[in-house]
């Protein structure tokens, strides 16, 4: 009651907003009572988006069954996207305002997006070999989602290199900045060159190249997998706080013990 | 008045500019390898030397496919076309399941004398087109889309041909 009552009564300053949000106290007084409810619904949507795309949604034309790993393969791709702009984001709030929430939260996307990643190129892996005839080529779109997966095992292991935290997360605050230069090569890979991989299905400009009927379970496994990236990041961030905060505890009373 | 943290953002930002401006001129610069395949166009202008290998990308030309199985391994004969120029491709060895007239293909070989290119690899391309089998015949039936020869019409057409009671 007494911190709230501080903050509120606080000059509002240029960008209030931002530390208004980006306080770690905050943060987990919103966090903790809507954690359950994120993770339900992440829970539904993400099984009927699977259950309704391999059950009950029809099989290409084309592909037959195969075509069924789309609706695991293409949410990965997307939330293993969307999570680095995330990072990248964190990243660039950290280097330039010094937020400690941000820290915190590239800390603990790094890992659930290299998650994200790796069922991407192995869902992505064991599409190609029935339809390509290859579990792995060399193309742009497959090489650059391949070093988006080395960047983010990059910035896990460069945020717990260093003994000095505020160092490790300025250093992995840079490497994550500097390959967000790849999100855009990745998204647009499959139109400037010559790629094995198809082109963009789904768009924002024109109609989707895809039956309505297979859409739909796209569509819902697609925010199933996002509210899944959000609920797995709050919750590490919300467990890292309570972290720090016992042991910041912890050691007062150590020192008081002395 | 500059406080520290507007000339950190004004680091960065000017870092981030720097950074993408290098990336895409080196894109620029290497794009052409950067290209998994060449089209029928490219090997006609300016082919690779003989026995160099490439991989060579395009569609199946109609009426080009055909297969000998008269000496134990399946030897097929077609073309690879882009629409303007075509190669002549030959391959011993099961194709995959998506090879047939009208598919994007990659084949992975070099050329041989006489304007031949020899496979060792042949590598199926799909379009990004999803939709059930009853819609494609739908399409088919209508005269509006014929697989062999090209991609299906503008999918906004699509639901016309929808099938009612079927799939999800």
């Amino acid at each position: 009651m007494k911190e709230s009552a501080l903050v509120q009564t606080r000059p509002a300053k240029n960008g209030g907003w931002f530390h208004y949000l980006a306080n770690p106290g905050r943060f987990q007084r919103v966090a903790r009572p809507t954690l359950p409810w994120l993770a339900g619904f992440a829970l539904f949507l993400t099984v009927t988006g699977i259950v309704w795309g391999y059950w009950f949604a029809p099989a290409d034309w084309q592909q037959g069954n195969a075509s069924r790993i789309m609706y695991v393969h293409v949410p990965a791709a997307w939330v293993a996207m969307a999570g680095y702009a995330a990072l990248a984001i964190c990243s660039f709030l950290s280097l330039v305002w010094r937020h400690p929430l941000a820290d915190i939260a590239a800390e603990e996307i790094s890992p659930i997006g290299a998650g994200f990643t790796a069922v991407c190129l192995v869902s992505g892996s064991l599409w190609g070999k029935p339809m390509w005839g290859a579990y792995w080529v060399w193309d742009a779109r497959l090489t650059s989602v391949l070093i988006l997966f080395f960047l983010y095992l990059g910035h896990i292991a460069l945020i717990r290199a260093f003994d000095n935290k505020a160092h490790a997360y300025r250093a992995a605050a840079i490497l994550a900045l500097a390959g967000a230069v790849n999100l855009p090569i990745i998204v647009f890979s499959v139109q400037w060159w010559n790629t094995l991989h198809q082109g963009n299905t789904i768009s924002f400009t024109g109609p989707s190249k895809i039956y309505i009927t297979m859409l739909y379970p796209l569509l819902i496994a697609s925010v199933g997998f996002y509210l899944t990236f959000i609920t797995l990041v709050v919750a590490r961030m919300s467990s890292a706080i309570s972290e720090r905060k016992t042991t910041a505890l912890l050691r007062a009373a150590a020192e008081r013990a002395q | 008045m500059r406080t520290p943290k507007k000339r950190r953002l004004y680091l960065v930002l000017a870092c981030l500019v720097c950074l993408g401006g290098a990336v895409a001129l080196s894109l620029a610069a290497f794009s052409s390898s950067l290209t998994y395949f060449l089209s029928p166009r490219q090997v006609e202008a300016k082919a690779p030397p003989l026995g160099r290998s490439f991989r060579l990308g395009g569609i199946v030309e109609v009426g080009t496919v055909a297969t000998d199985v008269s000496k134990g391994e399946p030897v097929t004969h077609f073309a690879v076309t882009d629409g303007q120029a075509a190669v002549k491709v030959i391959y011993t060895g099961v194709l995959p399941d998506l090879f047939r007239e009208g598919q994007g293909v990659v084949a992975i070989g070099s050329m041989q004398k006489g304007d031949v290119f020899r496979a060792s690899e042949v590598l199926a391309k799909h379009g990004a087109d999803y939709m059930p089998k009853d819609v494609e015949e739908a399409l088919k039936k209508s005269g509006k889309w014929n697989p062999r020869f090209g991609p299906p019409p503008n999918a906004a057409s699509w639901d016309d041909m929808s099938v009612k009671g079927k799939g999800a």
